[in-house]
Parts: structure tokens; sequence; C-alpha cells
């Protein structure tokens, strides 16, 4: 399995000179399994980049696998180039909602007066599934989508191929309405199913600790949650994802030195996740 | 699931620490209805912190805390408004008396109701309790 990072920007994408090093581009990942499916983990405006290299030689089926429908997750949806395509069946996984479909909830961003077109305008064959509460399969990946702490419906992903795992939670506040995290049994912490013991974890780590007081249920992380969240799990490498729209590389690089001082010296570093970023889990 | 990757159902979660806040004496059992939170406030009312007491079974309940209704008749699970919010599916409400983990006896008024993580899906339940002016007897 290969994972690549299209974008990790929270929020909103955030173009510009202060961070041209980490990018500004929201939440998208694109996943090749050994088989050479392709999973993309959110849709932020990441995907209209991964869909330009796909162009050439567009896949015959993708899966989205979204964590959830906040716009910085689903935005770049309607420029991903295979969606335009006849040739193209995708799959798109998002959590259940007690109230509207996936595929109407999806709807109400692509169509007028948001965008304009509609959803069933588009060529590209679409199937909509809720995850599933169990574990399954795609393209040889096992994958399980767990609910997180986050407003609204939110999962996070774990994808495992043989043997090797990566979670991804990028929206997560599994501090909520706790005085000490690190103090917390981990069964009881938000993501745990999620992320125990994975190979590399990409958690949520928008705010720094001294931004989040006036942030509380916000649905995000600080720095120090994640790496905490991260120790607690045994996530052998935590890469520091959802960057703030306000956060400058350089500040970004600051707090990655705070993250580094916590995780101490066990196993890799933290990172910070930026555009390009690759990971080989073989 | 793998075993070490075993985590409360995200609603007992959220459950826990709303619970955890409040001020009220609030319950929080799973889909078993085992117990598996009572908070500070109803320590009070328990006569036993949670961190000495710790999870416990549903079945344990009902000997445990001796629950009766206020005639003296002894009460089983499935007449505890926990019971029937786990059982029926539906929320519960009535006055009983328990005896607490300390052995003394208190009038307290009990409401349930179910927790779903989604419709067909029933994850737990939580139950706020007071005790009237008075309640304790005995």
């Amino acid at each position: 399995m290969r994972a690549r990072i299209w974008g990790c920007r929270g929020s909103i994408a955030t173009p510009g000179p202060g961070t041209l090093r980490y990018g500004g581009n929201t939440s998208c990942v694109e996943l090749r399994t050994r088989e050479r499916t392709l999973i993309v983990l959110d849709a932020g405006t990441g995907i209209r980049l991964l869909g330009a290299t796909l162009e050439a030689e567009p896949p015959a089926t993708i899966h989205l696998l979204l964590t959830h429908l906040h716009l910085d997750h689903l935005e770049g949806l309607p420029f991903f180039a295979p969606l335009w395509s006849e040739g193209t069946e995708l799959h798109v996984w998002g959590p259940p909602s007690p109230v509207r479909s996936l595929e109407n909830r999806i709807a109400r961003y692509i169509s007028p007066p948001l965008f304009p077109r509609r959803l069933a305008d588009v060529p590209a064959r679409l199937s909509f599934h809720d995850v599933p509460k169990e574990e399954w399969m795609i393209g040889g990946v096992q994958i399980l989508a767990h609910p997180v702490t986050h407003p609204g419906p939110t999962v996070g992903y774990r994808l495992t191929e043989d043997g090797r795992s990566l979670a991804y939670i990028p929206d997560h506040e599994p501090a909520l309405g706790l005085n000490d995290l690190a103090a917390m049994p981990p069964e009881w912490l938000s993501g745990h199913a999620v992320a125990t013991d994975v190979d590399i974890l990409l958690h949520d780590a928008q705010y720094s600790a001294e931004e989040y007081p006036a942030r509380v249920g916000w649905g995000h992380s600080t720095v120090d949650h994640a790496v905490t969240f991260g120790l607690s799990a045994g996530a052998r490498h935590l890469v520091l994802f959802h960057h703030d729209p306000l956060h400058r590389d350089s500040d970004l690089e600051a707090l990655l030195v705070s993250a580094a001082q916590r995780w101490g010296d066990g196993g890799t570093p933290p990172a910070l996740a930026r555009e390009g970023l690759t990971f080989e889990l073989d | 699931m793998a075993q070490g990757r075993q985590q409360k159902n995200l609603i007992l979660i959220l459950a826990r620490e709303f619970a955890s806040k409040l001020a009220t004496p609030m319950f929080v059992v799973d889909a078993e209805g085992d117990l598996v939170f009572y908070n500070e406030p109803a320590e009070d009312v328990l006569g036993r912190s949670f961190a000495e007491a710790g999870e416990m079974p549903a079945e344990a309940l009902p000997s445990l805390f001796s629950p009766e209704d206020l005639a003296g008749k002894p009460l089983s699970l499935e007449e505890l408004p926990l019971g029937i919010a786990i059982v029926a599916r539906k929320p519960a409400h009535r006055d009983l008396r328990i005896a607490g983990l300390d052995g003394r006896k208190r009038v307290v008024s009990v409401t349930a109701f179910p927790l779903f993580a989604h419709a067909d899906e029933l994850v737990g339940a939580v139950a706020v309790f007071w005790q009237p002016p008075g309640g304790e007897t005995p």
C-alpha cells in the first residue's frame, strides 16, 4: 500500500507565500493498494490535483472514502476530472446520517445555487454507500470506519494491507470534555479503535495549546492532543494533519518542535503533513 | 475487530463526558445493561465512588442496590427505568427506594432513556436520578 498526500490544510484552502512548504489545499490522500486499486481519502481541494494526474490513464474504478461532509472535505469533488468521464465507476463511501442519504447530502452541494451543475448531470457511474459497522474489503485492503468526536456524522478510517496499517482521522477532538486526555483509559477514547498500533497515523493537529481554549467544541485537536492521542494509541509514526489556515509554514515548524519534545525518544518522531509526502507500507 | 482495538461506542464516550460535567446524578449503561459509568453526584446517592465500585454487570445491579417500590416490594431489573430503557427500548420514569453501597436506604426519582446510534442500533441507556428532600431513610 502506498499513500500520497494531496491536501492537508484544514477548514479552507490557503494558497500564498506562507504555505508553500506544506501546501494550502484541503484534505485529500491517495492510496494505491498492492492490486493497484485507487482509494481516495476525502475530497478537499487536493483531489483536483490528483484528478489531473489520472487523466492520461484513468482508472476504471475509484473508491472515495469521505470522513464527513464538511465543505473542506468535499469541495474538490466536482473538480475531480474522473467525475466527468463516462468511463469512471466511482464508489463514494461516507458516514450515515439519521436524516438524509449520503447521495442527497452530497447533492445539496453539487446543485444550484452552490454549483452550476447537478449531481444527476455527472457522467461517471456513481454509487453511494454508508460505511459498514464492521470491517470490509476494497482491493485487498481491510477497512474499518469508526465514528469519532467531531460535529455531525464523522468517521475515522483504518486501512490495513498485509499487516501494515494507516489510520486517517483528519478532524477529531478526542479531548472534548476531558480534563486530562492522557489519563483516560484507551477504550474510553474516541478514535482508539481506528488508531491502535497503526504504522502511520494521520491526525488532526489544527491548533496550538494557546488557541484551543477559544475553540473548544469546534471538533479539532491541538498538536499536544495529537501527540497524546498518538502515544496512547501506540501509533508508530504520527503525522500532524489538518493545519490551521492561520498557521504559516514557520508556525507549523515551531509546533513540530513542541510535538517532537512531547513525543520523546520512542520511535519515529512526529512529522508535518505536506502536499506530495508519500508513505510506503510494504 | 482485534481485541486490542476494542473501544466503547462513541455515544457512550460522549454520554460519559456529558455525565461527568453534570451536577445531576447520572448512570450510563451499555447495550447489555451493564453499568459502565456513574458520575460524582451519583456517588453521593450510591454511597461509593465509581473508582471504587468500577463497572458492574446488569444482573448484579438489583442485588447491589436492592431496589424496591415505595411500598417495599422488591423490583426486578426489568421493572427499573434503566431495565425498561434497555429491554423495551423506551423512556421510563418512577420513584423507588434503593440501598446505597454504603448500606443506607434512599428514595430516588429515576428517569431513563435509551441511546440509539442509529434508528436500529441501541448502544446503551442513561438514567438521571435525584434524591427528593427528606428522601433518606434509616
